[in-house]
């Protein structure tokens, strides 16, 4: 039984993957084909960029500051407190200021998509859009996708940004150091492979968020506690393929750079 | 008498009058299941131009899963499904939006866009299709004069109440003056005053712009009104055909456990000898 069970198990596992995989290559290939939804994209640009400017301005201050308190008190046993600015500035732009930003509008944003799309399965108005022959995949998905994509990009310029205003208010208000040596300090140590890293990741978070979070959405089953599992599945879900694909980008960065 | 509709004679036999046409939309063998047992089985009907076939059933005997076979909205496990002339049973997604666009249905609970207004529900696709504002406008006033719901256009759906919604749902299948309708129990959970409304705006658009349909109904008293009512246009109401006479071309199937039991119409369906029609009519 419990063979029969496990089987069961991959079988679904096996299916939920092929079907992920194929409805994420459609969704991609619709980025290039028309008709393009511009209306569609710029509303979803507003609700998950603008929308999302809040969480991200206090995470990445607060993140950014928390670097510097925890720095502070190692660096200083070594006499080496002048590097705050360059290890908050590279922390923030390699790793946190896109993994964060990433988790932080896939709590938002795919959970939002997931149980709107869900909602939408529920009371008919996805099959009521095919019956209207418009096709769900173009009108919902892909807008949200590119605008994912896009936002995510900006929003996580603003986390690096605020993680070091973070850092700065720590280093200067509370550890009485020179804000002069800080940004000096972060400005220098960055280069630009720091910054490419950095900035391609939430390329690719954006794309797991809002493609994770539209699937999961799309595949709801079984009324208003289905819309609930599903929500909790895209959260779940794309906040792990973030981090597992930040590895897999830190990787080959580190490999196209060294 | 000189108001009734021109196309098919009361008491006639809807199947003479259009023999020689080809169907709008016609199933052949269809058979679809989820899980076992089958939800349908070995499904054989058709729908011939002009014509109105109501689907009778209890619920739970997969009237509204034939209703989304019918325009693609599910694919049958086998069997052949011939909608406007081509198969649609085996067509690629992308191919079925352009066909799609020439039906108009209506579900169950409406599945009105809720957070959109009126307007734009009833213009979805129009919208889709980029017609001029002044233009959809227009229509949209139109169709919302048609159920009589002119006073919506700029509300939201939440604000409406079912029967309503039922009849924005109407409106918007009906603003692309499609080929096929497709109804999917029409008034269900309604109270008997606005079922007869919904059912004098099928009437309506059945005599007054002739579109073949499908109706999924398991209310008795529903069918028999569409058979035995038509829409007087100088009037412009709902009036009974005089006695004994019925509209010939809205014609019967009914369902049950997955199965087409009975095909045929209104005199044939009452004088039945299947004991489940029996049960059910009486």
């Amino acid at each position: 039984m419990a063979i029969i069970s496990i089987e069961s198990s991959a079988k679904q596992l096996v299916l939920i993957v092929q079907e992920y995989c194929l409805f994420a290559w459609r969704a991609l290939l619709n980025l290039f084909r028309p008709p393009i939804y511009v209306e569609d994209f710029l509303l979803q640009s507003d609700i998950i960029g603008f929308g999302s400017i809040p969480i991200v301005v206090l995470s990445g201050f607060f993140t950014g500051g928390v670097l510097a308190l925890q720095s502070a008190a190692t660096l200083a046993n070594f006499g080496a407190t002048a590097i705050t600015g360059q290890f908050v500035a590279l922390t923030m732009f390699r790793e946190l200021g896109p993994v964060l930003t990433g988790v932080m509008v896939s709590g938002r944003n795919a959970s939002s998509m997931a149980s709107e799309l869900g909602s939408m399965i529920v009371t008919e108005q996805i099959d009521a859009m095919r019956a209207l022959g418009v096709d769900p995949l173009r009108k919902l998905v892909t807008p949200r996708i590119f605008a994912c994509i896009t936002m995510l990009f900006f929003l996580t310029i603003l986390a690096d940004f605020m993680g070091i205003l973070g850092g700065a208010f720590v280093t200067v208000f509370m550890n009485h150091q020179n804000s002069t040596q800080y940004f000096s300090n972060a400005w220098s140590s960055l280069r630009y492979s720091d910054v490419i890293q950095g900035l391609v990741k939430p390329l690719f978070s954006g794309y797991i968020i809002a493609s994770i979070g539209c699937f999961y959405g799309l595949r709801t089953t079984g009324g208003t506690q289905g819309v609930g599992r599903a929500t909790i599945d895209a959260v779940v879900w794309s906040s792990v393929f973030i981090i597992v694909a930040d590895f897999f980008v830190t990787r080959i960065m580190l490999f196209i750079f060294s | 008498m000189n108001n009734l509709p021109q196309s098919g004679q009361p008491g006639q036999d809807a199947t003479l009058t259009n023999e020689n046409q080809t169907p709008v939309l016609e199933f052949q063998h269809v058979s679809i299941s989820f899980e076992r047992p089958e939800v349908l089985s070995d499904i054989s009907f058709s729908v011939a131009p002009g014509e109105t076939r109501i689907l009778l059933g209890p619920a739970g005997v997969g009237k509204s899963v034939l209703l989304k076979l019918a325009n693609g909205l599910l694919r049958p496990d086998t069997g052949s499904i011939c909608l406007f002339g081509e198969e649609i049973a085996t067509m690629p997604e992308q191919q079925l939006f352009p066909l799609r666009t020439r039906i108009g249905m209506v579900f169950q609970e409406g599945a009105l866009f809720d957070s959109i207004t009126v307007r734009d529900n009833v213009a979805y696709q129009l919208i889709q299709e980029r017609v001029a504002d002044e233009e959809i406008d227009t229509r949209v006033r139109e169709a919302l004069t048609f159920v009589g719901l002119e006073e919506t256009f700029s509300l939201y759906p939440s604000s409406l109440s079912g029967g309503m919604r039922r009849r924005v749902a109407i409106a918007r299948a009906f603003i692309h003056h499609p080929d096929l309708l497709l109804y999917d129990s029409p008034t269900g959970g309604l109270d008997p005053v606005t079922s007869t409304t919904i059912i004098e705006l099928i009437v309506k658009e059945r005599d007054v712009h002739r579109t073949p349909s499908l109706l999924v109904t398991h209310r008795i008293q529903d069918a028999f009104t569409l058979c035995t009512h038509f829409f007087d246009t100088e009037k412009n109401a709902m009036v009974p055909y005089p006695k004994g006479t019925t509209d010939s071309g809205t014609t019967f199937l009914m369902l049950d456990e997955g199965r087409l039991i009975f095909d045929g119409s209104l005199r044939e369906i009452v004088n039945s000898d299947n004991p489940f029609v029996r049960e059910f009519l009486e």
